[in-house]
């Protein structure tokens, strides 16, 4: 294996992209998911959404630079992929619309049924696509119909196999339990204890589903690189780690750790397809590789300029605001006032 | 409807969709900026209630803009495949560059801005502001790169093996011609949107004697910031109509309705044709002669090649078929257009002279037509983008893709046509959503500044008020 070429390159980067996309997006996705269950009132909603407001945003461009780079150094396997997964990701594409109105608008009106009405829209707006990004990855990886032309055949029902569907509820769990995870870091009270608690059920369940998908992956990979292992070995041994902090309530490390257990199961996924980016499972020989679906080496070049100057620099400043927005939240400022009773004349009850 | 004429209509729907709100979180987050700077310098509590009021409207805007931005991404590949395999090479560059340079910086510091009052140095807290501002006006120059590139081809070449777009060099795409005519031209009018909609509002509110001392103020900033805006519109925009003539003079003949070449070239100011059935010729055209030859070329007697000599030339050049856009589209959305900004100068205009005269608040007919001035930039900002896109038809990437050869092969009419109804469906409940959002919360008029010296005062508390956060 050459790792040396620009090709490979972008494709680790690409990988890096995605890592960075599932852990941060994961856990905002895992409080949405977890709203109905932990939030028991309106308070306790906000004090989740809150947890998440100032980052979700900027948690939801990794994906958008996954997308634009894949394009960019990628095109072939870019218009593969998005031509025959066009059902899920136009699914994904509505499900991440009405979440992203959903924090925005949820509090600028004052009625129980508006609020309802959003929470309910983040919560199938998180949910969906947790699930639906498994699927999607773990179809990849298992090979999908690509004739000739680089043209997916197959149809919306060809994706919706076991091993996607174990793929969709493994990134369901892992999401979900980061989101825990992240509510007991960032909370204060009743919400950080319940928090913990469903972090320590959820973990050892993630712990078994993902154990359950990486051997799956590994029994049906065509040859198992020791680089292939690694990566399943580490997300194995970090699950496992992960379960036991959750279980002793050190949620702080078990939040970090979370992180490599989703950098280690990306890992597996694209090492184990390398140097494929998208097998043909009609014909080998019509099997996407990073080397017949990439850009020229001119624009690998470019882009690869681009991305090292710039990439460190959005990490020092995404990680700056996550130094801001440090503080764990309280409900107690949500109890009272709702965003619109601070506008004068907006809620004229005075409820 | 075949799946072309399907993902056709998408992509014209999301993206003027996706537009209305791009130049109002443009232009109001340039021009909130601007305010916030104004209260930190000089702690006048009505620049702070400014800049709540009108930063609050923005992320209504901001909200809808951002979600539906993923959609224009996404499509590239769901929908026209074949494109994206011709130009990945050379497109997906400035769009990776965009998310890289500026959605990061945008999306980070705006939830920064949201979430920091009171919590960062008010001095960081502007610097917020700027960022996310300035990063949306980068990530137009951006995305406005990628789509020059579709109207005037430069810095690449084609790889005759694989038949496929190849860049050659980033600095030629980055310095396009007519992205350097196409970014200020949509920055200004994103300013001019901006402006239209300060004039609007604020006149609403005067009308309704809400909260006046801070919506005088407002008023007079949206005139100033609309007439300039608009001016510079208008002398950018005549620039860009000379460089089209050069790079898509199909495009701009069509614009005219101009059938035959003419020296000197009229400008039409009503032209009625059966456009559908492509005729050879106008039935009826009333003109000013020579006006478009020195629209064109600066001089009112150079010639115009017209709609007949240019797809003759097209047809030897490229092989027999239809090099005319539906000119009956081009040629209205063009006027549409113009025809807006004319009014949005107007408006700025006679605002300023009402205003030197001391007569502006008095004068409620001005007022009233303020308010509907706010649909005019809407109405600009759409038909020029209808007018670019259309304009090039029947290319995709003008001379080298048709349009015809750039759909994703693998998806079917069908399916185009559930994402087509899902996302009309989904954007118009948002679209309403959103206005009455907007239109409850300009009701209510600016809240009262905070009673302590700023959200600075704020800082201390264990759990600062989120006035701005969810």
């Amino acid at each position: 294996m050459d790792w040396t070429n620009l090709e490979t390159l972008w494709f680790v980067l690409i990988a890096v992209l995605w890592i960075g996309y599932f852990f941060l997006e994961g856990f905002d996705f895992g409080v949405g998911n977890l709203l109905p269950f932990l939030g028991r009132d309106d308070a306790g909603k906000r004090q989740m959404i809150n947890t998440i407001g100032p980052f979700w945003d900027g948690n939801e461009v990794w994906l958008l630079t996954a997308g634009g780079a894949t394009f960019a150094a990628f095109p072939e396997w870019y218009a593969t992929l998005f031509s025959g997964f066009y059902l899920p990701l136009f699914i994904i594409l509505l499900a991440l619309i009405v979440r992203g109105v959903a924090f925005e608008f949820r509090g600028k009106h004052d009625s129980d049924r508006w609020r309802l009405t959003w929470d309910w829209a983040i919560v199938v707006g998180s949910v969906v696509p947790s699930i639906l990004w498994g699927v999607a990855f773990a179809n990849i990886v298992r090979g999908v119909p690509i004739d000739a032309d680089g043209e997916y055949t197959g149809g919306f029902f060809n994706l919706l196999n076991g091993y996607a569907l174990l793929g969709g509820i493994t990134t369901l769990l892992l999401f979900t339990l980061s989101g825990a995870l992240f509510l007991g870091l960032r909370t204060t009270g009743d919400m950080q204890v319940t928090a913990v608690r469903t972090a320590r059920l959820l973990a050892p369940i993630t712990t078994a589903v993902a154990a359950g998908f990486i051997i799956w992956t590994l029994a049906d990979a065509a040859d198992l690189g020791p680089l292939t292992l690694i990566c399943a070995a580490g997300a194995a041994v970090l699950s496992v780690a992960v379960a036991v902090l959750a279980y002793r309530g050190m949620d702080g490390w078990g939040f970090a750790l979370q992180g490599g257990v989703i950098a280690a199961a990306v890992s597996m996924l694209f090492v184990s397809l390398y140097p494929n980016v998208m097998p043909s499972s009609t014909d080998d020989a019509f099997s996407l590789t990073v080397f017949n679906a990439s850009s020229s080496t001119y624009t690998l070049t470019v882009m690869t300029i681009v991305a090292l100057v710039l990439t460190p620099i959005v990490l020092l400043y995404q990680a700056w605001t996550y130094h801001i927005f440090r503080a764990r939240i309280g409900r107690t400022s949500f109890e009272s006032k709702s965003p619109v009773d601070l506008i004068p004349g907006a809620n004229p009850e005075g409820k | 409807m075949e799946a072309l004429e399907l993902a056709r209509w998408q992509f014209g729907i999301t993206t003027t969709y996706h537009f209305l709100f791009v130049p109002v979180s443009i232009g109001l987050a340039l021009t909130v900026a601007c305010m916030q700077t104004a209260w930190h310098r000089t702690k006048d509590p009505k620049y702070l209630r400014m800049t709540r009021f009108w930063g609050k409207l923005m992320l209504i805007s901001f909200a809808v803009g951002v979600v539906t931005g993923i959609v224009q991404e996404f499509q590239f590949g769901m929908n026209w495949s074949g494109y994206s395999r011709f130009v990945g090479d050379v497109f997906g560059a400035p769009l990776a560059m965009e998310a890289l340079a500026a959605f990061f910086v945008e999306s980070t510091f705006i939830g920064i801005w949201i979430f920091g009052w009171g919590r960062i140095r008010p001095s960081l807290h502007l610097a917020s502001i700027w960022a996310a501002a300035l990063a949306a006006t980068l990530s137009a120059y951006f995305i406005l790169a990628a789509n020059s590139w579709m109207q005037n081809p430069v810095g690449f070449e084609l790889n005759e093996e694989t038949g496929r777009a190849e860049m050659t060099s980033i600095w030629a795409i980055l310095t396009n011609e007519t992205t350097l005519y196409a970014f200020p031209h949509t920055i200004f009018a994103a300013i001019s949107t901006a402006g239209a909609i300060l004039i609007g509002v604020s006149a609403l509110l005067i009308l309704r004697r809400k909260d006046v001392e801070v919506f005088r103020p407002s008023l007079k900033i949206g005139l100033v910031v609309s007439l300039v805006g608009v001016l510079a519109t208008m002398v950018v925009g005549d620039l860009m109509g000379k460089q089209l003539v050069k790079v898509q003079p199909m495009k701009m003949a069509a614009a005219e309705a101009l059938y035959e070449t003419e020296e000197p070239a009229p400008f039409s100011l009503l032209a009625v044709a059966p456009f559908e059935k492509q005729p050879e010729r106008s039935s009826f055209d009333l003109a000013i002669p020579g006006l478009l030859s020195f629209l064109a070329k600066g001089d009112f007697s150079s010639e115009v090649k017209g709609i007949n000599q240019l797809q003759a030339e097209a047809e030897a050049e490229y092989g027999p078929g239809n090099y005319r856009p539906i000119i009956g589209i081009t040629y209205w959305t063009f006027r549409l257009m113009i025809g807006a900004g004319i009014l949005m100068f107007l408006l700025a205009a006679i605002g300023i002279y009402l205003w030197w005269r001391n007569k502006l608040e008095r004068s409620t007919w001005f007022l009233y037509a303020a308010i509907g001035g706010i649909a005019l930039p809407f109405i600009a900002n759409s038909m020029g983008w209808i007018f670019t896109e259309m304009g090039r038809q029947p290319w995709i990437v003008q001379g080298l893709l048709l349009t015809s050869q750039a759909e994703s092969t693998s998806v079917g009419a069908g399916t185009v046509a559930t994402s087509l109804i899902g996302f009309t469906l989904l954007y118009g409940v948002l679209g309403i959503i959103a206005g009455w959002l907007a239109y409850r919360f300009i009701h209510r008029g600016a809240e009262d500044a905070p009673e302590t010296a700023g959200p600075a005062a704020e800082a201390d508390e264990p759990d600062p008020k989120l006035k701005l956060s969810y």
